[in-house]
């Protein structure tokens, strides 16, 4: 059956790889648009963008589904470091990543809360956090003083600025990378140990495979 | 060979064994469902949909009785507690992707399984009950999943759902009040979660199992379809046994276990690899708890219900989309009697049903591609247009197939060792 082959290749074209070019022709058309492709299984980085993210970014963004312990022992950090290095309130290490802004004083002095980050990455992308960290305008009519090229009209300062002016262009870069990676990495801690354990589930099914393979034509080798 | 068997039984085994036959039909329940259930033995990949749509219904009754011990379904809770599933209950993750992508791997194995009944007329008489009951499992497991789609309370499950419920105020005089009736608010609120959660995992979960053991119980009453659509019981020996039908046990367990593991071998990949398939099984809107201050940039239902999403759309009155949109569910309940050919495998009709039937597929899958883009420009005409085709399919089927050019249908199904 030719065609019984060629529809169900054709739907599984749809569904896996059409699937792809969907979301693809979704992305925001800025300029100097950059993909991230952040590596999480990058350890160091991981660890960078933690730093990077503990410094600058927890004063008013929460990670409110991760917790303090759980992310130390994911990215190899000492549990003294943890506390010396990324604890900056009063949470013991078994709580949750939350902030120590009262929501009621974001939307004061925001006008929006900064929301929480647990889930950005899969809830934008990391290309859109990444372009969003990086792309930062001066706007002398902005409350702020800066406006961005991917969110036009954000209440979130610029607040990389003096970071930016310390490193170099590519330094920067790397830095906004880390954070996104390390982002990415709380959007679903699990992501790691779940390609690896899926590495060894599908072979057992391919082994599995053969097995079933010869029981079904050892059964049917008297069916003519 | 059956004398053989029983001389093997222990003692032991056998007493039991009569003692159970004696207050429950067990062994004749095992002749008639498996050991001696005869299906012909020349089915090809097309004849796997079935079996593999059990194994999902399994699959999604015990990760759903896993999820419902950890979830909460009520607002101020579901988006934390589907979060706190996926991070801190021991394999939640696993246990909630496995549902998730089970969804949609229902509908992909259910849809594959309606078309294989259709390329070789397992509707046609004596299999019009087993077409009509596999039919109110679909409808089900449309409301099923949009039930349980509401339930991680994301910002597209509560905007979604707003809109499939709203279809109901395009009704006339009761559609408001049917709404309420339905939401239990005025809005999608609390109260709404929880009847659908109420339904999720009580009301359609029972309907379904009761549906599938009666689309079974009807199989096994009239005898499964071939790809040559002819009858195996037709042609018996001595024992009284189809000669061109093998038992489904041991030999269809043998040959569907390889189509399991095949299976098995997609949905792990998907499961473990692309849990999300591009916003596909987990749409990224999702990933952002209900906010009814904000609209998702494209309110897009579940793939699986986008072809009759674009039917709707297509349609410039609200009323009149509604009707259609029912009626493209409809229609499929209709073709044992809109098919007036007799032959019943597309491998012996004529050159109508086939293309009838190819331009149908497609146009389902463009509807399908279009229900996710918005309904603009050449969008609206082309779904428009695809829209015709599909109602085409139908409501000229008791014209086109009446002219069908058939080819002999042979006595003895083909079976290539």
């Amino acid at each position: 059956m030719n065609i019984a082959k060629t529809t169900i290749v054709t739907c599984l074209y749809v569904l896996f790889i059409q699937s792809e070019l969907i979301v693809a022709s979704d992305d925001v058309s800025t300029t100097n648009v950059q993909i991230a492709n952040n590596d999480v299984s990058d350890t160091a980085s991981l660890q960078r963008g933690a730093r990077n993210f503990f410094n600058h970014c927890a004063g008013c963004h929460s990670l409110k589904y991760m917790r303090y312990n759980q992310m130390a022992e994911d990215l190899d950090i000492e549990e003294n470091q943890l506390i010396e290095n990324l604890m900056f309130t009063q949470a013991a290490t078994q709580d949750p990543i939350t902030t120590s802004m009262l929501p009621s004083d974001g939307d004061r002095w925001f006008g929006k809360s900064p929301p929480d980050l647990s889930l950005i990455i899969r809830s934008r992308s990391a290309d859109y956090v990444y372009n969003f960290l990086r792309g930062f305008t001066i706007d002398k009519y902005s409350p702020t003083g800066t406006d961005n090229q991917v969110l036009p009209g954000t209440s979130m300062p610029n607040i990389l600025w003096l970071v930016k002016e310390q490193l170099s262009h590519e330094e920067f870069d790397q830095f906004a990378l880390d954070i996104v990676n390390f982002l990415d990495y709380v959007a679903e801690p699990i992501q790691l140990k779940r390609k690896n354990i899926g590495v060894w589930v599908i072979l057992f099914l391919l082994i599995f495979l053969i097995f079933s393979y010869l029981l079904y034509k050892d059964i049917w080798k008297e069916v003519h | 060979m059956a004398d053989n068997q029983k001389k093997d039984q222990s003692i032991f085994t056998n007493t039991l064994l009569t003692w159970i036959d004696e207050r429950f039909p067990l062994s004749s329940m095992i002749r008639d469902h498996a050991t001696e259930y005869y299906a012909s033995k020349n089915f090809n990949i097309w004849y796997i949909f079935g079996v593999l749509s059990t194994v999902v219904l399994v699959i999604q009754l015990f990760t759903g009785l896993f999820l419902t011990m950890s979830y909460k379904p009520s607002v101020q809770e579901a988006f934390d507690s589907v979060e706190y599933i996926m991070r801190s209950v021991e394999w939640g993750w696993l246990i909630r992707y496995m549902h998730s992508t089970g969804s949609s791997f229902f509908f992909i194995v259910v849809y594959l399984h309606m078309f294989r009944a259709m390329l070789y007329g397992s509707y046609k008489k004596p299999r019009e009950l087993i077409w009509i009951i596999g039919m109110l499992i679909y409808f089900c497991l449309m409301a099923e999943a949009f039930f349980g789609y509401l339930l991680p309370w994301g910002n597209m499950s509560y905007w979604a759902a707003g809109v499939i419920v709203n279809l109901f105020t395009a009704i006339p005089v009761i559609g408001e009040t049917l709404a309420e009736w339905i939401r239990g608010d005025y809005y999608i609120s609390d109260i709404t979660l929880n009847r659908f959660f109420a339904f999720h995992v009580i009301a359609i979960p029972i309907a379904l199992i009761a549906l599938v053991v009666a689309h079974i119980l009807a199989l096994h009453h009239v005898g499964s379809n071939n790809p040559d659509g002819i009858e195996i019981k037709d042609y018996k020996d001595e024992e009284g046994k189809p000669v061109d039908g093998v038992a489904f046990h041991p030999y269809h367990t043998s040959k569907d276990l390889v189509g399991i593991t095949i299976f098995l071998i997609f949905y792990c990949a998907a499961i473990f690899f692309a849990p999300e398939m591009g916003g596909l099984f987990l749409e990224v809107d999702n990933f952002e708890p209900a906010n009814p201050l904000q609209t998702p940039e494209h309110i897009v239902p579940a793939w699986y219900y986008t072809p009759y999403y674009a039917i709707l759309r297509a349609v410039p009155n609200k009323l009149m989309g509604a009707i259609i949109l029912v009626a493209a569910v409809l229609c499929f309940v209709l073709l044992p009697w809109l098919d007036k050919c007799k032959v019943k495998s597309i491998r012996y009709r004529g050159w109508q049903y086939k293309v009838g039937l190819y331009l149908f597929a497609i146009s389902f899958l463009v509807l399908g591609y279009l229900g996710m883009k918005p309904s603009t420009g050449i969008y609206v005409i082309l779904a428009r247009l695809f829209t015709i085709i599909y109602f085409a399919f139908f409501l000229l089927m008791p014209f086109y197939t009446r002219f069908e050019k058939t080819k002999p249908v042979p006595n003895r199904v083909i079976y290539k060792k």
